[in-house]
């Protein structure tokens, strides 16, 4: 095993350009080995991007990514073997059984006798019962099961999920969150994509925030969710909500949520709800939570990057 | 961290194990259709020239055309196993489970075409079978006979791998196949001696590497052929070497598979 000093996934100066566009930007950061880590992003931020430099379906235009301290286009080998992708779109070899796709996966990594492992991928992701079904048999949750079956079938050291959980049921997102936390405290290094903020704030120790190729945030959960306003001041409101208020506001349907640090705060909002002349029903104050603070970040760099 | 698992490197070993069962497991689409065909045109052909064409002395042309349809089959479904396996991975984005694994570009390129080799020879195999009972065949060099098939099999494979890498799409591979494939198997003398052919003709044929897998593979059989087996071997060796070079190329820069 690599010694700690190491980092398990190191991003130096990754740069992808597509003519004049710049999917990535000089993206530099190292996750550690044994961490579960989250990449967040809107959606053409650069995150799949960036998992594709990684992975090596995609080559970048500078900089280099280290898996391990092993260069993932000189060293591809050996980087590969120490990384499984659960790639975002649902995608299978219709010609197969499940079984066989995890066999032939397996094949690929050079590993022969892999049955007594690809038993357990099978029943810690649900699809014992499926084994000989035909990949076109399977729903799409199970399919996207299979995948996440396929990218651990070599047990590698690094795994990295895009969007695992885009469009699953609860059922699968929580066998494959107690199985990946599984695999996390068993060492294993986990890099996550997510759309899903709740996800990436109970499971990653540690988050970086891209927007438009490049890195706006990166430090721990914990010291994202402490610099970020510490309470948010929700309510449900019918009506339009006072242009004074509009700016600062979230506002999602009926729900309006403003950042409120102290009372002085929550009355003086209430008081403006009150003088147009509206009704705030269910209101509460509550903790900041990760998509506070990701909505924060991004309204804060929309302009400088 | 104990998760260490034993990796050899022989993963080439598995993309090549899938690519076989891929095509066997449509077995009567793969390999039975493509013998179907080659029986009607053996009773067309038979029945219609039988008596009519003497393409050597000593050999009926009935005789003269099972070798001819045995090869373009080998030829064509060579082509197709690697054309379409690629194509279609392309377009279901199934080839991201190959493409993050560490198999580098050789391995690919023996698995593909190895695969397509075996393809090739399968339906090949099959038409010998089912048309040796209309012919009277004789085995004067059956070493040219394999060299020939696993030669022109693998130059096909390669050529289906580069098809498949440049096609997005199936009609684009349709262009390939429809404007390139076809002509140069059905222009090589499958069908006839090019002897029979006016010169300009006889002389075009001179440019085409099917003309010589294909005459080199039937004289695998008389002992007769429209140029020396040893011609064909030299032409078909250097034509496979130049699709080859070009198949291997383009998966070691990722053409169309890696951006």
């Amino acid at each position: 095993m690599t010694s700690n000093a190491t980092p398990a996934l190191s991003f130096q100066s990754v740069s992808k350009s597509y003519g004049s566009n710049h999917a990535l930007d000089g993206v530099n950061f190292d996750i550690a080995e044994g961490e579960f880590f989250g990449l967040l992003g809107p959606n053409g931020a650069g995150k799949t991007t960036l998992i594709s430099v990684l992975a090596g379906l995609v080559k970048a235009t500078s900089g280099k990514v280290l898996v391990h301290g092993h260069d993932v286009r000189t060293d591809f080998a050996i980087a590969r073997r120490m990384i499984g992708v659960v790639p975002q779109e649902l995608v299978f070899d219709p010609f197969f059984t499940v079984r066989e796709a995890l066999m032939i996966q397996s094949g690929y990594f050079g590993i022969k006798k892999n049955d007594a492992w690809v038993d357990e991928l099978l029943e810690n992701l649900g699809l014992t019962d499926k084994a000989n079904a035909n990949m076109r048999q399977l729903s799409g949750g199970m399919k996207r099961r299979v995948l996440v079956g396929q990218a651990l079938v070599h047990k590698p050291p690094v795994i990295v999920l895009d969007e695992p959980t885009a469009g699953v049921d609860v059922e699968l997102r929580q066998t494959l969150w107690a199985f990946i936390s599984k695999l996390n405290k068993q060492g294993h290094t986990v890099l996550l994509t997510t759309h899903y903020l709740e996800e990436a704030e109970a499971l990653c120790g540690r988050i970086a925030m891209l927007q438009q190729g490049r890195v706006v945030a990166l430090n721990s959960t914990s010291e994202l969710l402490k610099a970020a306003a510490s309470n948010v001041l929700r309510f449900k409101l019918d009506g339009t909500l006072p242009p004074a208020l509009a700016a600062k506001a979230r506002v999602v349907g009926r729900i309006v949520q403003l950042p409120a640090n102290t009372a002085a705060e929550v009355e003086s909002y209430l008081a403006a709800v009150r003088e147009a002349g509206l009704v705030a029903e269910d209101v509460e104050v509550r903790k900041a939570d990760l998509e506070d603070v990701f909505l924060e970040v991004m309204n804060k760099n929309k302009e400088s990057v | 961290m104990n998760t260490a698992m034993t990796h050899t490197k022989n993963g080439w070993q598995s993309l090549f194990y899938k690519e076989i069962l891929r095509f066997w497991k449509v077995f009567g689409q793969t390999v039975t259709a493509p013998v179907l065909t080659s029986v009607m045109y053996l009773l067309i052909f038979h029945h219609v020239l039988e008596g009519h064409v003497k393409v050597y002395d000593t050999v009926s042309y009935t005789a003269f055309l099972v070798p001819g349809l045995v090869m373009m089959s080998v030829l064509q479904n060579s082509f197709a196993n690697a054309s379409s396996s690629m194509v279609q991975s392309k377009m279901m984005g199934n080839l991201v489970f190959l493409l993050v694994t560490p198999l580098n570009h050789w391995d690919w390129f023996f698995a593909y075409v190895g695969a397509a080799v075996v393809r090739g020879l399968c339906v090949g195999f099959g038409v010998f079978i089912v048309t040796i009972w209309f012919a009277e065949l004789h085995f004067a060099a059956p070493l040219w006979i394999v060299i020939f098939a696993i030669m022109g099999a693998a130059m096909l494979g390669c050529l289906g791998l580069i098809a498949g890498l440049w096609a997005d799409k199936f009609d684009q591979m349709s262009v390939f196949q429809n404007f390139l494939i076809m002509p140069l198997t059905f222009l090589s003398g499958v069908f006839y001696s090019i002897h029979s052919l006016p010169s300009f003709w006889q002389t075009l044929s001179h440019f085409n590497p099917f003309f010589y897998m294909i005459d080199g593979f039937r004289y695998g059989f008389f002992g007769k052929s429209d140029v020396s087996p040893w011609v064909s071997f030299g032409v078909v060796f250097i034509a496979l070497a130049i699709v080859s070079s070009i198949a291997v190329h383009l998966l070691r820069i990722g053409y169309k598979i890696r951006s």
